[in-house]
């Protein structure tokens, strides 16, 4: 519990600041955001792989964990079958750039973004009508019909999946070197540098800073059309979608706009992580990734985007750095879940309104049962 | 204040509606006009809040028809008929609860809104001016509903009193022709009961025509131009409230005389 409040005091301390000093805050920590994977922190930096390449797959779970925090979070639809609009987008640069076509990775994202859109709206118009577990249940089978498609199209490379995906077009400007540490002492790798911008095999610190811009755009997106009608009526639908519709928000529209946004940012996703990895199978999306998905929107606090994006780093890159446990870190993993669950069910960092709501409901009880603590 | 029987804004037309093999309303008949407070009163079960779903389009009648404005509503999808210009408030309080004060008035407000997803994320001059425009209006209702205070205070945390009043602001936010209270005083003490009368009363001076259930007799004498009795989903009586006060039908309906007695 402690840590639990200490957390809120910590929020409601930064948020408290003024805006400029908050600004500044916020571009220092995208600096050293950016700045990351040279730096490589004694105990941040992932001893047995590459660090870089974490930070990557870390900022495509960020970017999944932005999408289904607006279908999850904001208008309240629980979708375990989001790696479904993943797979599409990673399909579609696979399909356009390698298998069926030579297209650049930069006219095949904004298509996959698209056909991954257009997917999530062909899924919501039938399964929207249906609500809360049964739309998990539907949207559980999309993931799989996605995947057993793949697994059994030709056209879609089969099992042996799509290889030779295009790479996103590399400017060469100039290098930076690594630093290295030794004993808490920093020192400049020569031999290793990262080139802006190299999207090559090797370096995987490009595709890191590519996907780390994309997070920050989906950030900017989101916050605009968050505090916008569109963002009050999914919020709105959320909370009392009979009253939301008796107060003029055609919910059901809304709900379809809700998913089509997710899809998109998740195909964005999907067709990054294609460019990265090169090759794609069905294998690479099993059901198990919606659920670390959804666990990235819980486990961080849903319906906050600062939250999930905590919660794709706690799914994404604790394993990772724990790779020495290897065989126990999926038992760390559900322990902590556990625990979270008990202590700080509504995630570690929920919309600062569900905190002030929980805090008026636990005065309430504490009036009720008659202890008094001021 | 109320210009009585100028026009019929809302006609309930023999309406009846049966749920399987229950009836719950059975060929009713009454019409709104413009202006006035039309009080919905009857005995528990009676059908009021059925046929106040009725009205405000949630239930589709089993046959007649409800027009607003000499249209009928049926066919139109929930939130058409809002904009169409019926709003209402529920019973039990239904508050979007995570939501701030200021927000739940404002979702009222978007009711005419067109904002888009593009238009907030390029904020387009649409968005600016229609964002401006709801905050104006969201402020000035909840200033009015006495709430100015507590914009900020999630309805959730709100007392009771000021989520009864905050649904109120909300629907008016919708800026409807038609306001449909169910119930607002439920819940309510004698003196907020009076002050929500006459808060309601002055809804109505601002040109807003009001159709009020509530269970308390003695209350709706005093607030309404015009009363709808109804028991086990007929109307059994309707006229001023005087009228009604008087009418053996009524009274027996609420006191539960015996069937000779009342006749």
């Amino acid at each position: 519990m402690a840590v639990s409040s200490l957390l809120d005091a910590t929020r409601e301390r930064l948020l408290g600041l003024p805006k400029a000093v908050k600004l500044i805050l916020l571009l220092l920590a995208a600096l050293v955001a950016y700045a990351l994977p040279l730096l490589n922190p004694p105990i941040l930096t992932t001893p047995d792989t590459d660090f870089g390449g974490v930070l990557f797959i870390v900022t495509t779970y960020m970017l999944v964990a932005l999408g289904l925090n607006i279908v999850v979070g904001y208008a309240g639809l629980l979708d375990l079958g989001y790696i479904g609009f993943y797979a599409v987008g990673a399909y579609t640069v696979g399909v356009l750039g390698s298998q069926h076509g030579h297209l650049s990775w930069l006219v095949c994202l904004p298509i996959a973004a698209v056909v991954a859109m257009i997917s999530g709206v062909l899924l919501g118009a039938p399964t929207l009508r249906v609500r809360g577990d049964y739309l998990a249940i539907v949207t559980l089978g999309f993931g799989e019909i996605i995947r057993l498609t793949a697994t059994n199209a030709d056209w879609l490379g089969a099992s042996f999946g799509i290889s030779n995906i295009p790479k996103p077009p590399s400017v060469d400007l100039f290098s930076v070197p690594h630093l290295v540490w030794s004993g808490g002492v920093a020192s400049i790798d020569l031999s290793n540098k990262s080139t802006f911008l190299t999207f090559g095999v090797v370096d995987s610190v490009p595709y890191y800073w590519l996907g780390l811009t994309m997070v920050i755009l989906v950030i900017l997106a989101d916050r605009r059309i968050k505090d916008s009608r569109v963002g009050r009526a999914w919020e709105a639908t959320r909370e009392d979608e009979d009253a939301a519709e008796v107060m003029g928000v055609p919910t059901f529209k809304f709900k379809l706009l809700a998913f089509a946004m997710g899809a998109f940012i998740g195909g964005l996703s999907g067709g990054l992580y294609a460019a990265y990895i090169g090759f794609i199978s069905p294998v690479s999306f099993a059901l198990i990734f919606s659920i670390l998905f959804v666990s990235a929107v819980i486990v961080g606090g849903a319906g906050n985007r600062w939250g999930v994006m905590v919660g794709a780093i706690a799914v994404a890159y604790l394993p990772e750095r724990f790779r020495g446990f290897a065989d126990y870190r999926v038992l760390v993993f559900g322990i902590a879940l556990i625990l979270l669950a008990i202590f700080r069910s509504q995630g570690l960092l929920p919309p600062r309104r569900t905190v002030r709501a929980r805090r008026g409901a636990s005065k309430v009880e504490s009036l009720e049962s008659g202890a008094f603590d001021g | 204040m109320a210009e009585a029987a100028s026009r019929p804004l809302l006609e309930v037309d023999s309406v009846t509606l049966a749920f399987g093999g229950v009836v719950a309303l059975d060929d009713v008949s009454f019409s709104i006009d413009e202006g006035e407070i039309l009080g919905l009163i009857g005995p528990n079960g009676a059908g009021k809040t059925t046929c106040f779903n009725v009205t405000t389009g949630i239930y589709r009648p089993t046959s007649g028809e409800v027009r607003f404005e000499g249209a009928s509503i049926s066919g139109h999808k929930r939130y058409s008929i809002t904009k169409l210009g019926i709003a209402r408030t529920f019973q039990n309080i239904r508050l979007f609860g995570a939501m701030t004060a200021l927000e739940n008035v404002l979702v009222g407000a978007d009711a005419h809104h067109s904002t888009g997803v593009l238009s907030a994320l390029f904020r387009l001059p649409v968005h600016r001016r229609e964002e401006d425009e709801g905050h104006d209006l969201a402020l000035e209702w909840l200033d009015f509903m006495g709430l100015q205070d507590k914009a900020d205070e999630v309805a959730n945390n709100l007392s009771y009193g000021d989520q009864r009043r905050l649904e109120i602001a909300r629907a008016l936010a919708t800026n409807p022709k038609l306001l449909c209270l169910d119930e607002p005083a439920a819940g309510f003490n004698p003196a907020e009961k009076r002050a929500l009368m006459d808060l309601i009363r002055r809804v109505r001076d601002r040109g807003f025509t009001v159709l009020l259930i509530e269970h308390d007799m003695r209350l709706v004498m005093g607030v309404t131009d015009r009363l709808v009795v109804l028991e086990f989903g007929r109307k059994i009586a309707e006229g001023p409230p005087r009228d009604i006060r008087d009418n053996p039908a009524v009274i027996a309906a609420y006191l539960g005389v015996d069937e000779e007695d009342a006749s």
